[in-house]
């Protein structure tokens, strides 16, 4: 399922739009996944406050949004682009890739949310995509 | 059995007196049929699912797209016994439709998405938590008759 030409167009174009809103979505997109999918809290035990919009969730949400700003420019080839991220996730933060998933849904939906019109089935389907193939870069180093 | 919280129970309430059937049940269809297209292949009888300008100007999607939202109904109506309201629907769709399962998450997420572009702001992350955990019991009871 890889990444069409136009594909690609839709994503950049409407990441042109998102991308003022970076931190707000990323913020958000964190804050739902943890109160929607409790399980996701254990990898955050060293934070003092978990609840949505919270500052280390505020802070994070912004590191998360920088990774997905340069899948963006990276999108001709997320495997080699993502490396050090996924050598990161892989030997440092070893986030279970099924958790992936679940962000992903989250942005999915705040995206959703922020962008009600032009988040159209066809952006929805490249974003869907766009984010799967950056789930499978990030998991390129585990095994 | 499935406990749910007053809070729980308001929020299901409120997003169901919030969205028309007619209108988010034919988008959400179309999402599905457009961002996961191996779906498609339950619908080679309605016609025209070429692209997705056929798939949303397609009458029979949009119909059906009501329907399958109405199937929510029972859930909403008795949150406390959706496992067994849903014991005869769960078994048209394993022994006549022969739906794969996955698919019932897939249209869950699609009907989230919808809702979400609708109530934006106000379908907030404990509101989502309620819908999320709403929809996966009744995929849940849907999925129980296969075998």
């Amino acid at each position: 399922m890889s990444l069409t030409a136009k594909n690609k167009d839709t994503i950049k174009s409407f990441w042109a739009k998102a991308a003022p809103k970076a931190e707000e979505i990323g913020t958000d997109a964190l804050s739902r996944m943890l109160v929607v999918y409790p399980q996701t809290k254990t990898y955050f035990s060293h934070w003092k406050d978990l609840s949505p919009g919270s500052a280390p969730v505020r802070k994070h949400g912004k590191t998360v949004m920088s990774g997905v700003a340069e899948a963006v420019s990276k999108i001709d080839d997320l495997t080699n682009g993502l490396l050090t991220l996924s050598e990161l996730h892989a030997f440092q933060l070893r986030v279970d890739p099924a958790n992936f998933k679940i962000l992903s849904h989250n942005l999915l939906v705040v995206l959703a949310i922020q962008f009600p019109d032009d988040f159209t089935p066809e952006v929805h389907v490249a974003m869907d995509k766009f984010l799967s193939a950056v789930a499978l870069a990030l998991s390129e180093k585990y095994r | 059995m499935v406990e749910w919280t007053e809070e729980e129970r308001s929020f299901i309430q409120e997003i169901f007196s919030k969205i028309k059937y007619e209108d988010v049940g034919p988008k959400s269809l179309c999402r599905a049929l457009i961002v996961y297209p191996w779906t498609q292949r339950y619908f080679a009888h309605f016609g025209n699912l070429y692209n997705e300008d056929a798939i949303m100007g397609n009458p029979e999607v949009a119909r059906h797209g009501a329907v399958v939202l109405h199937g929510l109904d029972a859930a909403v109506k008795n949150m406390d016994n959706i496992k067994s309201n849903y014991a005869e629907l769960g078994e048209l769709h394993s022994e006549k439709l022969h739906v794969d399962p996955d698919n019932f998450k897939l249209m869950a997420d699609c009907i989230t998405v919808v809702i979400a572009t609708q109530m934006r702001a106000s379908f907030t992350p404990a509101m989502q938590a309620a819908w999320y955990k709403f929809l996966s019991v009744v995929v849940s009871a849907l999925s129980r008759q296969y075998h």
